[in-house]
């Protein structure tokens, strides 16, 4: 008899988030059998954090009256820094307003087009009486138009409700608090995957003709992250430690400028897209100095950046927690915050006691998303194995190349789902799934060794919770938003005595059933693995682009780095080994993003330090 | 300000162990400066045990996972600063729920039966063509509908709820307020004979004995007494038409 349960099915999804459970649903009503593996019940996902948006060409508002998807794959193109693929941004824009009015359909609450009149920084905007009752959209950085949907500040919310209604309507099985430890293969195809049902503590394991992996991004390998606290970037490790499969451009790390100091809870972007201002410890408005023509609403890598140049000059806000700077919305006045704006103003009055109507907001650019993540081709299918595909914040799909538009990830995780999901039924209705029991025995009994050896302590005493807390330091400390050699080497060589000692934790606890430290212990290897896969590929960058900023190289290189890294685990490798594969350019060559350090827009940033 | 030494006393019990007998034990914590039951019980998980079971995920007041009793009131313990709390603290988990483990239950497998047998989901015969337009609303429609989905299913209105914790089918200002929630929504062909089936019973509105401690205790404040009220009007004429 075998010791552990055994599911199969035809798709097999890990992760019920967005991306994840619309994948299931176009696979499902395409007449395949679908479970979907979750850390947390699924509506508990972090895609329902998401705030501000989702963008989609409509056009409906007055600000955004002629934008269409040319105008949304430029914008995501030069949001990226020319790093994304624009196959992939092409095939997203064109997309993006069919799956923002099927979530229309399926329930969402979008806001919708009022025929008023309102002022907007300074602005007088009128909206078409003929629109009305349409879908509206809202200002977001580093965009033309305004194209960002949304329901309040609720977005992600919403979306993942009404998701996960279509998901019980279909009668999908999902089995929620489950965490997959590795993906079952034998170097050519994937089969499935061992997991660890977090009730019991029980091993299981589940076969499928095809696995999905939409688990999300890895925020919290930095100690400060918007992220939830799921988000420790399982699914990206489990494919690495396949060894076949790369991770893309993995160095390409989003910050968002305005993280709620010092839980570094998120403050959407939505406030400044609404009209909010950044101030200095002077409540001066210094955005329209570096950014003249974007002013607060730069990309997110670059109006993190300019706030932390400010504050290097001296302008920062000092506080006990570091120096930060202020965002102010209380002019957008009361009605608009408690109705528009109402999650964060409970975040703000909860962990903060302040009172954004009256106080200003005290924000620092904070860990927030990945662009990087398991390589997959535009159909989703992952590099290196048979069998498996990964959408989402896990894939690096590429969509965002080295810096995510705001609104554009909520965009990704339904249009992917919609796009990839149909290329899944497809790949899955003429699959076969043919392996040998002997092969999941191993990979079982591989996870029951090391659980035996966490549980005796076997081979050392390493405190997890003390490993993870110097991961999190060696990357908040040297893999930032100013990058150089000297702290990048520090990382890198301090990752590497991490992950060493990582093959050395026992437990203090008995480790017995659903043991929460035996949860963490049997993540923290593939968790340095991540941060060692960022720190080399950003040692390596040399060059600046997007979100990855080298003070030692402070220029965009296209010559030499217009390429994606790829960032492999050879099976026993001590650290990670890089490869690079041409970045492709279709439409829009590399040029002037219209914001940024490289803009001829720009102020000359330096001349007053 | 003054650091305190608080002593939290926690529930604990692993209902897998069958040798385990629920009992309570205390912790003893310094307090930090801007401390909230986060931080707190991950102090206590990483520093003196373990093996404690609680549960968060987006630590902001926004998922709904970290519902708990704390000192018999039920709330999310994510947001709850220690400085509103006195120097003893006691954390229960929330009744009703399964419980799985010292403060942690399993409100997810409550809350998807309750979506199943309210039929939760959007009931249309329309097709979805992707070459139009949306259908228009009024953007005061979507906000009212907006109202009612914000509820985060943390389940603090079901523990602190007299009903819930009697009737086990019962399904609580949640699931009324879900029902409320597509009643209002105009893309929902269901009639109101149709919402009666699914919520016109003793299990669903007419269980309610109207205490409102659902209504007090909602952490984010959606307005359940009013929801119960339309509901309850609406499923009333609805019976009286039977």
């Amino acid at each position: 008899m075998k010791h552990y349960d055994h599911f199969t099915t035809d798709v097999l999804v890990v992760g019920a988030g967005l991306a994840g459970e619309r994948a299931a649903i176009e696979a499902a009503s395409r007449g395949l059998n679908v479970i979907i593996l979750s850390l947390v019940p699924p509506r508990r996902s972090h895609s329902s954090a998401a705030q501000g948006g989702m963008q989609a060409a409509l056009g409906n508002s007055a600000m955004g009256k002629g934008d269409n998807p040319d105008v949304h794959f430029a914008d995501t193109v030069k949001g990226s820094d020319w790093g994304c693929d624009q196959d992939v941004a092409r095939l997203f824009a064109e997309n993006a307003p069919i799956a923002v009015r099927q979530m229309a359909y399926w329930g969402v609450p979008w806001n919708r087009v009022k025929a008023e009149k309102r002022i907007y920084d300074g602005k007088e905007i009128q909206e078409d009486p003929e629109k009305e009752g349409l879908i509206t959209a809202r200002n977001f950085g580093g965009t033309a138009k305004w194209r960002t949907c949304y329901t309040s500040d609720g977005t992600g919310h919403s979306l993942l409700y009404t998701m996960d209604s279509v998901v019980l309507k279909l009668g999908i099985t999902v089995h929620d608090r489950t965490e997959v430890l590795s993906l079952i293969h034998d170097d050519k195809r994937c089969f499935g995957v061992v997991s660890r049902c977090l009730r019991t503590g029980q091993l299981r394991v589940y076969t499928a003709r095809s696995t999905v992996i939409a688990t999300g991004g890895y925020g919290r390998l930095y100690g400060a992250s918007t992220n939830a606290v799921i988000n420790e970037g399982s699914g990206m490790f489990v494919a690495l430690e396949t060894g076949k499969v790369p991770l893309g451009n993995m160095e390409a790390v989003q910050f968002h400028p305005t993280g709620i100091v010092p839980t570094w809870i998120l403050i959407t972007e939505g406030a400044r897209g609404d009209g909010g201002y950044l101030l200095d410890k002077n409540h001066h408005r210094f955005m329209p100095d570096y950014e003249p023509k974007k002013k607060e609403l730069a990309s997110r890598d670059v109006v993190s950046r300019r706030i932390m140049q400010h504050i290097r000059k001296g302008y920062g806000v000092d506080s006990p927690h570091g120096p930060h700077v202020w965002l102010d919305i209380r002019h957008l006045g009361e009605k608009h915050i408690n109705t528009n704006l109402r999650e964060i103003a409970n975040i703000c009055r909860n962990f903060r006691g302040i009172d954004p109507v009256h106080d200003l907001i005290p924000v620092r650019p904070t860990q927030h998303y990945s662009m990087g993540g398991i390589r997959t081709d535009i159909n989703g299918i992952a590099y290196g194995l048979e069998g498996l595909f990964a959408l989402g914040e896990a894939a690096c799909w590429d969509l965002h190349g080295f810096n995510r538009l705001g609104g554009n990830s909520l965009a990704e995780t339904v249009v992917a789902g919609m796009v990839v999901g149909d290329k899944i039924a497809s790949y899955t209705r003429e699959a076969d799934l043919q392996y040998s029991s002997s092969l999941i025995d191993d990979h079982v009994g591989f996870q029951e060794d090391r659980i035996q050896a966490l549980i005796e302590a076997r081979n050392g005493d390493e405190n997890v919770y003390e490993l993870r807390r110097e991961m999190e330091e060696t990357l908040s400390e040297n893999v930032g938003i100013f990058r150089s050699e000297g702290p990048l080497k520090k990382a890198v060589s301090k990752l590497h005595e991490l992950l060493e000692r990582s093959y050395h934790v026992g437990l203090t606890s008995d480790g017995k059933g659903a043991n929460p430290e035996l949860a963490s212990a049997l993540r923290i290897t593939g968790m340095i693995k991540l941060a060692y896969c960022i720190a080399a590929g950003a040692l390596a960058r040399e060059e600046s682009r997007g979100s990855h900023y080298r003070e030692d190289f402070p220029a965009r290189d296209d010559d030499n780095w217009l390429k994606r890294t790829l960032a492999y685990w050879p099976e026993g490798a001590k650290e990670p080994v890089l490869e690079y594969e041409p970045v492709k350019i279709t439409e829009l060559p590399p040029g002037d993003r219209g914001y940024g350090e490289a803009t001829r827009e720009s102020a000359e940033s330096n001349s007053s330090s | 300000m003054s650091q305190r030494e608080l002593a939290i006393h926690i529930f604990r019990y692993n209902p897998e162990d069958p040798n385990d007998e629920p009992k309570t034990e205390t912790f003893t914590l310094q307090e930090e400066e801007g401390m909230t039951l986060f931080i707190a019980l991950n102090k206590i998980r990483e520093e003196q045990d373990p093996t404690l079971k609680f549960d968060f995920v987006c630590r902001a007041g926004i998922c709904g996972s970290c519902g708990m009793l704390i000192n018999g009131k039920p709330t999310l313990a994510c947001k709850t600063l220690t400085k509103t709390l006195p120097d003893d603290i006691t954390l229960m988990p929330l009744p009703v729920f399964k419980l799985l483990g010292d403060l942690s239950v399993d409100t997810g497998t409550w809350f998807r039966d309750i979506s199943l047998r309210t039929e939760s989901w959007i009931h249309t015969d329309k097709p979805f063509d992707p070459e139009a337009e949306e259908e228009r609303m009024s953007n005061e429609t979507a906000l009212q509908i907006y109202e009612a989905e914000r509820c985060i299913e943390c389940g603090c209105c079901i523990g602190g709820c007299a009903t819930a914790n009697i009737k086990p089918d019962f399904i609580g200002a949640a699931g009324v307020n879900r029902v409320a929630r597509f009643m209002v929504d105009p893309r929902d062909e269901r009639d109101e004979q149709a919402y009666f089936d699914v919520v016109g019973s003793e299990d669903g509105i007419f269980g309610c004995i109207g205490l409102m401690a659902c209504d007090d205790n909602c952490p984010i404040d959606i307005p359940l007494q009013g929801q119960l009220a339309y509901v309850r009007r609406k499923m009333a004429a609805a019976g009286w038409k039977r």
